[in-house]
């Protein structure tokens, strides 16, 4: 079957000693950056991209897939053991599982977001791999127009599907867009808004973007915040292992939360964050058995469902990444800016021009969950002294990372400033209320989406209609504005905002 | 004249004048017409679009009553002007200011200023403690960085290895 085969050749790629070795370091920096408060996957992988540089293309992408995943996971311990989601697709962990953590019960709930995630993360690569290839295939049959359709479906969804104004998050992408096209433009050679500064003319570096708006932003917003005080459950964690009763409880959830995960993953703006609503959402409308604690009070469930669909539905979210070269999500516009550093254009054509590439990465995300597993329920203890280090000694550190893995991009001081200059926009855009995750997908988009209406209209003599007419790009129009249509309804809007509200 | 939002009312305006700005730099490039695009033809159309949408989000601040007022808040500038700071005192030290003759100084002491500006802007600052810290932190890079990722990184001042 091709199936086995192509996973064959991953796990031959993913197996070798020095791979594995990159996807355990990358989980262990993950974790590592990613338990600590405040600091999302987004941030943590911008922060950690610098140390693949070195690395050869196929090991790069296995070790940040192997952050990805580490941070995701410390996210959720953060979650648990101190009430603060590090991301956003945690805040629903933290509801159950911090009120597990009060009642002693910190050990199963790690357990349990530790099994779902791994659970899940089986599940997801196992579809990942089945239907990479097909969608490959459709990926072929994309001419300009409907590459430009997609993408517009993509933006509106990540947009529609987040939390947030709609209007704002759509103004973001179209400033994401702008900002991407900063620099020499490809067809007629003119160096566009660079104002004659040399270093501009290449475009704004994706890697100053993300640390500036995440990385330095996310401190300075943490900083101004007055410090509260944190209640880290240090001593409770103890009994690691759940009872009969959790996994009779969580067995289910982890099953409904993999498939709620794992569809939401595909579409494009879904990936991890919607995920553990929804499937939070859907445990809680499922009858609770007689004698069950409540959601709220700590109910197994409650933590098992949204951690294996936040795992199902990141490593879903692959799946238009790798076969179609379009990012859903923020993190994803991470792993595209990572995989041009490596002059790797992602899109249909890396699964036949790069088979060992594209099998290796998806063999080694299945890995990087095992390792999860492996090291980091043992390791918990660890990860949880790193919590008790006060924020007044992180803090410098990072700044220091973020500082010395920018210059390191490109050896050049003026990304430097850059990273300032963006640091301090992304304090005003937090400020505002504006959400810089749309931004970031529209940058790494600018270009793309203006090659291919540029195609498009080249083809079809400048006749706009040619978007209508072509039947795949009508569709995936129609799909974007029935997406629109579908939130600005008065009924759909107020359920949106209210899934999206703490609980 | 009421603002009912103020958060929104401030995006909106940041989206127009962005927006506008970047419509006026395409326009001075070549626009084109659709079938032969020419660079300055998609930013104009996005440029255009950020304004309208900024517009349309200033007037839905004025608009539609909100709870609070959405008020900004008061900025913080300590933790904003010190963070920025560090970094930038960081690519002075590193890679120096050749038009005010300023060399550079290197990794070590970039990173122990860069550790003592941005420990500035926290809420406490125990000299003692960032010393340690900074020490930690430049013995840490000058491992993980210059030995074991083998980085091009000046380590000392230039004038010292000349």
């Amino acid at each position: 079957m091709d199936l086995i085969s192509n996973l064959s050749l991953g796990f031959g790629v993913a197996f070798t000693p020095i791979n594995l070795l990159y996807a355990l370091v990358g989980c262990l920096l993950g974790t590592l950056i990613g338990v600590l408060p405040g600091i999302g996957p987004v941030a943590t992988i911008a922060m950690l991209l610098p140390a693949t540089y070195a690395l050869p293309p196929v090991s790069a992408l296995i070790m940040l897939a192997g952050i990805y995943y580490g941070a995701q996971y410390g996210g959720s311990t953060t979650a648990i053991l101190v009430n603060l989601p590090g991301e956003s697709s945690s805040v629903v962990t933290c509801i159950d599982g911090y009120q597990m953590a009060r009642q002693g019960r910190a050990g199963p709930a790690l357990a349990a977001a530790g099994l779902g995630s791994f659970f899940a993360g089986c599940v997801g690569t196992l579809i990942l791999a089945a239907f990479a290839p097909p969608l490959t295939e459709l990926a072929f049959k994309f001419g300009p127009a409907e590459y430009f359709a997609l993408m517009i479906l993509g933006l509106i969804g990540a947009v529609v599907l987040a939390s947030g104004s709609l209007l704002k998050a759509i103004a973001m992408i179209v400033l994401g867009l702008l900002l991407g096209l900063v620099g020499t433009d490809v067809n007629s050679g003119v160096a566009r808004f660079s104002f004659d500064i040399p270093e501009l003319t290449d475009g704004i570096g994706f890697v100053a973007i993300a640390m500036g708006v995440f990385g330095y932003g996310e401190i300075i917003t943490n900083l101004a915040q007055p410090e509260e005080d944190r209640e880290v459950f240090t001593a409770k964690v103890q009994g690691l292992f759940p009872t009969k009763q959790d996994f009779k409880d969580m067995a289910p959830a982890m099953l409904r939360g993999t498939a709620l995960g794992s569809l939401l993953g595909i579409l494009p703006g879904g990936g991890a964050l919607l995920a553990s609503f929804a499937s939070y959402a859907l445990e809680k409308k499922i009858k609770s058995k007689p004698g069950e604690i409540p959601f709220g009070k700590g109910n197994i469930r409650g933590v098992a469902a949204p951690e294996s669909a936040n795992n199902a539905g990141a490593q879903t979210s692959f799946i238009p990444l790798l076969t179609l070269g379009i990012p859903p999500n923020a993190v994803m516009a991470l792993m595209v800016g990572a995989m041009t550093i490596h002059n790797i254009q992602p899109g249909p054509q890396v699964m036949t021009s790069n088979p060992e590439l594209f099998w290796g990465l998806i063999a080694s995300m299945w890995i990087g969950n095992l390792m999860l597993i492996v090291l980091n329920l043992p390791l918990i203890g660890m990860w949880i002294k790193l919590l008790t280090v006060p924020y007044r000694w992180l803090f410098p550190a990072i700044v220091l990372f973020c500082a010395i893995g920018v210059y390191t991009t490109n050896n050049s001081t003026f990304d430097i400033w850059m990273v300032a200059g963006f640091g301090f926009i992304g304090y005003v855009f937090n400020k505002f209320g504006m959400e810089p995750a749309p931004l970031l997908l529209g940058f790494i988009l600018g270009p793309m989406m203006e090659e291919n209406l540029r195609r498009a209209l080249l083809l079809s003599r400048g006749d706009w209609s040619v978007f209508a007419t072509r039947p795949l790009s009508a569709g995936l129009l129609v799909a974007s504005l029935l997406m629109l249509a579908v939130v600005l309804l008065p009924s759909v809007k107020s359920k949106r905002e209210e899934a999206f509200v703490e609980e | 004249m009421n603002i009912k939002s103020q958060k929104d009312f401030c995006s909106g305006l940041f989206f127009m004048c962005v927006g506008i700005a970047f419509a006026w730099g395409a326009s001075t490039y070549t626009i084109g017409t659709g079938a032969r695009m020419g660079p300055g033809y998609f930013p104009l159309m996005l440029g255009i679009v950020l304004a309208l949408l900024g517009s349309v989000i200033v007037f839905r601040a004025l608009a539609i009553e909100t709870q609070d007022g959405d008020k900004v808040g008061r900025w913080v500038w300590r933790p904003v002007g010190y963070i920025v700071g560090a970094n930038l005192a960081f690519g002075v030290m590193i890679g120096g200011l050749p038009s005010l003759r300023i060399p550079s100084m290197g990794l070590i002491l970039a990173i122990v200023v860069l550790t003592l500006t941005a420990a500035k802007a926290g809420n406490e600052f125990k000299l003692k403690e960032v010393a340690v810290l900074s020490a930690i932190l430049a013995a840490g890079s000058y491992v993980t960085f210059i030995l074991l990722l083998k980085l091009q990184i000046p380590v000392w001042p230039s004038f010292i290895n000349g």
